[in-house]
């Protein structure tokens, strides 16, 4: 993999960066409004992300640690988190005012979310291109799923590591390299005809995509977020079991049944991931620790948050992308 | 030699079970288990049965 092209100012820094062509760093780089639809950040951010990840055949693996490259993604990353905190707290307080087991809230939170109905509408409706679209958006993150995670390891104790360790061995295929879960989303892709190759599709996807997949290194790699980064993975595996059965059920609708491997197995997989995230990873963390509870919500209301986002972003493109091929045929 | 299998019920949810083999359901079918940890359905409406598939979600409390 090659440096992506930059697409505006922030990305274009962190290729200059990375490329160790140097000018003084500017904080006002980044533009004004939400960093999350910002593509521009957002792909910086994932760039300067990539470094502690797989990097770049044509970039210095020791600039994963370089000055500039950790100023410039701290600048962003401020923006990115305090932004999540803004759009959260109304969530995050409503969630906290009702209390109740950890467990149980964190659970409760996923089953009341009224998202758009991404899933249902690839079940039923979706064309063939849609759902390449979809497989092609969520490849950023599903190509090093579990990845972010695996920096959360090292900052969690007792119960709550053993449950994560318990949970990521599952994730990497329990012994068996046929079953790595990220692998299996290559498979996929390669099943529907897409590039399964790792950022194959970087300069394509939408901001959201990329800020999807950001948050959780957000939460890996800052060690301060680390309670975050537990209640965003318990939100994530137990908004998957069910979506992943339509998801599977669409592609077998639409002729494309031997792509649909890692959404059947994410079944049954996340509906012991779910259990396991919510009650043993984030219940320990809070019953070692309760001022984390308030940090353990949050992170359930970003992952809410962006796959609502996620979700709406693509059905209002396919709806205007329908209603564009509507108007073509009927002049 | 002695095996542990570690049994852990959720509330309004599976039943997790660490260190069996094969599972035998009710008609004494037999289901090899092939994860560190599965999750046995309770709420008898998974599709995937004795395997939990999240669908008791969908059920409403007052129906458990």
């Amino acid at each position: 993999m090659h440096l992506p092209e930059p697409c505006g100012p922030v990305s274009a820094r962190v290729v200059e960066i990375l490329s160790a062509q140097r000018a003084p760093m500017s904080a006002d780089i980044l533009a004004g409004g939400s960093v999350l639809t910002d593509r521009d950040a957002q792909l910086a951010l994932w760039t300067a992300y990539e470094m502690v990840y797989r990097g770049f055949d044509d970039v210095d693996p020791c600039l994963e640690w370089d000055a500039d490259l950790i100023g410039l993604r701290r600048l962003i990353e401020d923006r990115f988190e305090c932004e999540l905190r803004a759009v959260t707290a109304d969530r995050v307080a409503e969630a906290l005012a009702r209390g109740g087991e950890v467990g149980d809230l964190v659970l409760g939170l996923v089953a009341d979310d009224e998202g758009p109905h991404l899933s249902s509408y690839l079940r039923r409706d979706a064309t063939t291109d849609q759902m390449c679209d979809y497989l092609r958006e969520r490849s950023v993150q599903q190509l090093k799923e579990s990845d972010p995670q695996a920096f959360l390891l090292p900052r969690l104790q007792g119960r709550a590591k053993v449950a994560l360790a318990e949970l990521q061995y599952d994730e990497f295929g329990a012994g068996d390299p046929s079953r790595l879960h990220q692998d299996l989303y290559a498979r996929t892709l390669r099943a529907t005809g897409l590039d399964p190759a790792y950022g194959a599709y970087i300069s394509e996807v939408s901001a959201l995509s990329l800020a999807s997949a950001n948050v959780m290194s957000l939460f890996g790699l800052n060690r301060r977020l680390v309670a975050a980064g537990a209640g965003h993975f318990a939100a994530f595996e137990a908004s998957s079991s069910v979506p992943s059965r339509r998801v599977a059920a669409g592609l077998a609708r639409l002729g494309l049944a031997p792509a649909a491997d890692y959404f059947e197995e994410h079944v049954e997989a996340d509906a012991v991931h779910e259990q396991i995230a919510a009650r043993d990873i984030c219940g320990s963390l809070v019953r070692d620790d309760p001022s984390l509870l308030g940090e353990v919500v949050f992170g359930v209301a970003c992952a809410l948050h962006l796959d609502a986002l996620a979700g709406a972003e693509l059905l209002s493109r396919w709806e205007r992308i329908d209603a564009r091929a509507a108007r073509s045929e009927a002049s | 030699m002695s095996r542990t299998v570690q049994v852990q019920p959720c509330p309004r949810g599976p039943v997790l079970v660490r260190g069996a083999e094969v599972v035998v359901d009710e008609d004494g079918a037999q289901h090899p288990v092939t994860r560190p940890v599965v999750a046995l359905c309770v709420c008898r409406r998974s599709s995937r049965k004795p395997w939990c598939d999240g669908t008791h979600k969908a059920i409403r409390d007052d129906l458990r």
